[in-house]
């Protein structure tokens, strides 16, 4: 009988597929169940974030860094609110720096939550995603104890966070805090020995040193492949220099590993959030630098000055003087950076925004060549993709 | 100022000496000024030198300045682990001299060239798949450059009649308001009417 080439299948997965983690569209070649090569088709949630950027003025721009990662919005506001300090060359009071340091610590659980338990469903586990959304909305209680919103928060400014933690909201973290660790113990006992989530993830989608470093992964992706690499520590930014915490990293770099990495990293928050409560200092919230920042609305009854300056500052928003950086902040997903190009007006001339996700995405090709069609999911679930952030 | 960035930057100039055409700190950040026949070469100098080891693409994007004669401003940002450094490599090019692509060096590449192709159409020569990246099937344009509209030129609805989604040009119910702020009081340094004072100065003088 003669040999006959099969032309490989194609097949179209997403964009409205539950494990496709939002629009993605996934179009694979496979051979029988083998993928020979997957090709993520991208941009259906493409909301043209940077050319906005571009016509706003610098504070109208803080809440557009919330609807990128959803999941943790306060991480991406961090780094804008970062670069728009670095070229306004500000200092943000102490108290505000571990406002943040906390709130951002929240958002790392929010994320992991999020992307543990939908990975688990995923592969086939059913009660995780149950227990995990319930503890979810308590910490969005908190979010919304401090900033009014559940999720789109619009909370840290350049300068600071825009207003003080309400009466008796830290001792409630703090009781989340001692609560928190049983949940997570629960979760493990649920996955870590579970032998159909082993089945499913151990030595899926490997990832190596050299690997991750030519693929620009970053985060628990990276931290999963064996490198001890957390911007918190190697760069650290507002007072997490203060603060003692661990890098757990995996050995093996597969999808097991990353989720290991992601529940230590979750027990290593919650230190981080118990240490900011004990060391936050009383003070200003906000830097008092009233060209940038607004006045408290009690000066603007009493005072002229803080009515003009309330005035300007949210019609025409403050001016940043001419120049550039690009600035990183370890994000539950991995380093989200921006790129901010000032001219001196009140509105950015380029913001590009690094999304930690889309480089992770851009690996997908490679990690699921060879592997079974099923496995995509699994890769896919521990990648952490949002799509608020990869399509921008 | 970061003494250890500046002595790096000293360091790449000499060595590369022709490759780049200078260095500078910016905002205490490395810059390197390369040109678009040397990138290959300054990129790859710079990941494989034991002193630089920057193993990492971060980011790959673009400026874009229609006043310039090379409109673009394209930006690599790499990162060293071993080191804990930051560098950003610059060039200015048009949009019709193609790049040469780093996908070579940098599989992050493959995904981030395809951006800037889609978002500002500089073409990267020998990229293995330059198509678009975050842009509608069948999109026209460059939607980052400044001369595109914000509000793009089609817009897309679902017509019942053609059980299709259809474009159309956008029809905007309301113009769209972009606000001039550039105040009088910065900025300017001769405000209107400051000539009398200096005629009436010149007469009183004579």
């Amino acid at each position: 009988m003669a040999e006959a080439t099969i032309k490989p299948l194609t097949l179209n997965f997403g964009p409205q597929h539950p494990a496709a983690h939002g629009v993605l569209r996934l179009v694979m070649e496979m051979d029988g169940e083998i993928i020979e090569r997957a090709d993520p088709h991208i941009g259906l949630l493409h909301r043209g974030t940077e050319k906005l950027i571009e016509y706003k003025t610098y504070l109208q721009a803080i809440p557009y860094f919330d609807r990128l990662d959803y999941v943790a919005p306060m991480n991406q506001e961090h780094v804008f609110a970062l670069a728009v300090e670095k070229l306004l060359d500000i200092e943000v009071p102490k108290r505000g720096q571990y406002i943040r340091v906390l709130y951002c610590e929240i958002g790392r659980i929010l994320n992991h939550l999020l992307n543990i338990t939908t990975f688990a469903i995923d592969v086939g586990a059913m009660t995780p995603i149950l227990w995990g959304f319930e503890q979810r909305e308590i910490l969005m209680e908190f979010y919304e104890r401090a900033c009014g919103a559940r999720l789109h928060a619009a909370y840290f400014r350049p300068g600071g966070v825009h207003q003080d933690l309400p009466a008796g909201l830290l001792p409630d973290i703090s009781e989340f805090c001692d609560n928190f660790p049983a949940f997570i113990d629960d979760l493990e006992g649920l996955l870590t020995e579970n032998r159909i989530f082993r089945q499913r993830t151990v030595d899926i989608g490997v990832m190596n040193f050299d690997e991750a470093m030519d693929w620009g992964l970053s985060g628990p992706m990276i931290r999963g492949s064996g490198i001890a690499w957390d911007l918190r520590k190697s760069q650290p930014y507002d007072c997490y220099d203060e603060l003692d915490f661990d890098i757990p990293v995996g050995k093996n770099g597969d999808c097991f590993d990353r989720y290991l990495v992601r529940v230590e990293e979750m027990r290593q928050s919650l230190h981080i959030m118990k240490q900011c409560i004990e060391k936050m200092p009383e003070g200003p919230v906000l830097a008092p630098n009233h060209k940038v920042t607004p006045p408290r609305r009690d000066d603007m009854k009493r005072s002229m000055e803080a009515l003009i300056h309330h005035f300007k500052l949210y019609t025409e928003g403050f001016h940043v003087p001419a120049g550039e950086t690009y600035i990183a902040v370890e994000a539950p997903k991995g380093e989200f950076g921006v790129y901010l190009v000032a001219d001196g007006s009140n509105k950015p001339y380029r913001c590009k925004i690094k999304a930690p996700g889309f480089a992770h995405l851009a690996a997908m090709d490679y990690m699921c060549r060879g592997h079974m069609l099923a496995d995509s999911v699994a890769i896919l679930g521990s990648m952490d993709i949002v799509f608020g952030e990869v399509d921008r | 100022m970061n003494q250890a960035l500046l002595d790096l930057g000293d360091y790449i100039a000499t060595t590369l000496g022709e490759a780049v055409t200078g260095s500078e700190l910016i905002n205490d950040e490395l810059v390197i000024w390369a040109k678009s026949d040397t990138l290959l070469e300054v990129i790859k100098f710079l990941r494989d030198n034991q002193n630089c080891q920057f193993r990492q693409l971060v980011e790959l994007t673009a400026v874009d300045y229609p006043s310039r004669e090379d409109r673009f401003e394209l930006v690599y940002c790499l990162l060293s682990l071993t080191h804990n450094q930051r560098i950003k490599i610059k060039f200015s090019t048009s949009d019709e001299t193609p790049v040469e692509s780093v996908t070579g060096l940098f599989s992050s590449a493959i995904w981030y060239e395809r951006e800037v192709w889609d978002m500002y159409g500089i073409f990267f020569a020998n990229h293995p798949d330059l198509r678009r990246m975050l842009t509608d099937y069948g999109f026209e344009g460059h939607p980052l450059r400044k001369d595109f509209p914000l509000t793009g030129y089609v817009e897309v609805r679902y017509d019942e009649t053609q059980k299709r989604v259809v474009y159309e040009p956008v029809k905007l119910t309301q113009e769209f308001r972009n606000f001039d702020f550039s105040s009088p009081w910065e900025g300017i340094v001769n405000l209107p009417g400051d000539e009398k004072a200096e005629q009436e100065n010149e007469e009183g003088a004579a």
